[in-house]
């Protein structure tokens, strides 16, 4: 019996599609049969990040369309035979799937993978319910922006009156180095705010853009912090217990000298 | 002074936007949540009406609780129009202390 987990943010460009690229990657890459499935229809985007843009035949709208067969709309990853990718329609608008279709789509699946991931549109219109209906678990991205936690308090309130309780905190593109100028609000300062517990935290990485102009998550670059963060934050989701990252590095010469001189 | 320059050039700032950026977040949140939740403040309201009871009676319909929010701080502003009080305060206090 697989488990279905929902990406949300509430504010757009935080992470999301990001985020189930490369969960889903680092999953299927200990081994464990994946589905992905973009519901941000009208703005398709984790075909592109995942590099599989030139193998879409069929989309999520003809699965609930019935134009095709749910299996025959499934684009096998490049990389792991067992990651697969169910694709938003494109030239569709965000209500062409219902939260009912939503659900019956989402339990077809359940039986045959082991984690079945959804990529949620932003905002909280009809797409976003019609994302998290057949969730079991939800994930929160949220920047350490002032804009973006107040969107991701307003997402927690929201799944929490739709049952999806307890819903899981990813801080993404952190810079400690702002944290430490005093110009970043630190983890615990957006934990304590929202009250939800923290599934990781990734920071700002340029290899994040690289990546995507690759079309292979940052999962799959060994010297990628941000890929470590989300392959930590996989082995979470298996329930593992992992430490977080350091995220103290140093910070070039400044930061050496400064601690040298006993400053910080 | 020479502590504070040196502080200054090496990135430790003496004014720091992570306060203000928490601080903010956390009045505008409190506004959020209780405006996006009218369930919230009418079970508040219940609940006030029950401390006050013990006290003395008031009028519950023209009861009113609102959140008040100024630019630094968030106000929980009542008006209880108040019946009666009641005479055996003192030792309903008593009894249920
Ligand atoms: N940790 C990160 N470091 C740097 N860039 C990032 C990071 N996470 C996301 N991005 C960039 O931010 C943009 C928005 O990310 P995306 O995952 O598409 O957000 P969403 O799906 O929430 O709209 C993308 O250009 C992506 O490359
Ligand atoms: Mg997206």
């Amino acid at each position: 019996m697989g488990e279905i987990i929902v990406v949300t943010s509430g504010k757009g460009g935080v992470g999301k599609t990001t985020t189930t690229a490369n969960i889903g990657t680092a999953l299927a890459s200990e081994g464990l049969s994946i589905i992905l499935i973009d519901t941000d229809i009208g703005l398709r985007n984790l075909d592109v990040v995942m590099g599989l843009e030139n193998r879409i035949v069929y989309d999520i709208v003809d699965v609930t369309n019935g134009n095709c067969r749910l299996k025959q709309a499934l684009i096998k990853d490049k990389r792991f035979e067992n990651l697969y990718l169910l694709p938003a329609a494109q030239t569709k608008d965000k209500t062409a799937v219902s939260p009912d279709e939503m659900e019956d789509l989402c339990r077809e699946l359940k039986d045959d993978y082991d984690y079945i991931i959804i990529d949620c549109p932003a905002g909280i219109e009809q797409g976003f319910y019609n994302a998290i209906a057949g969730a079991d678990q939800a994930i929160v991205i949220t920047t350490p922006e002032v804009s973006a936690v107040r969107d991701a308090d307003r997402i927690i309130g929201l799944l929490e009156s739709s049952d999806l309780r307890n819903p899981k905190l990813i801080i993404n593109r952190f810079r400690p180095r702002m944290v430490r100028q005093g110009d970043m609000m630190d983890i615990e300062d957006i934990v304590d705010i929202l009250a939800v517990d923290l599934l990781g935290v990734v920071q700002e990485d340029d290899r994040i853009i690289v990546s995507t102009n690759r079309g292979e998550p940052a999962v799959m670059n060994l010297i990628s912090p941000a890929g470590e963060a989300y392959r930590r934050i996989a082995r979470r989701i298996r329930g593992e217990e992992v430490p977080l990252m350091n995220l103290e590095e140093s910070y070039g010469i400044m930061n050496k000298l400064r601690r040298l001189m006993g400053l910080c | 002074m020479l502590l504070e320059y040196i502080n200054r050039v090496l990135g430790k700032a003496a004014s720091s936007s992570r306060i203000h950026a928490r601080e903010r977040l956390r009045l505008v949140l409190v506004h959020d949540r209780a405006n996006m939740s009218p369930y919230f403040m009418n079970q508040l309201k219940e609940d006030l009406n029950n401390v006050i009871a013990r006290y003395m009676v008031i009028d519950f319909d023209k009861f009113e609780i609102v959140l008040d929010q100024s630019d630094k701080v968030v106000e929980l502003k009542t008006s209880v129009p108040i019946k009666k009080i009641r005479r055996d305060y003192m030792d309903r206090v008593k009894k249920s202390s």
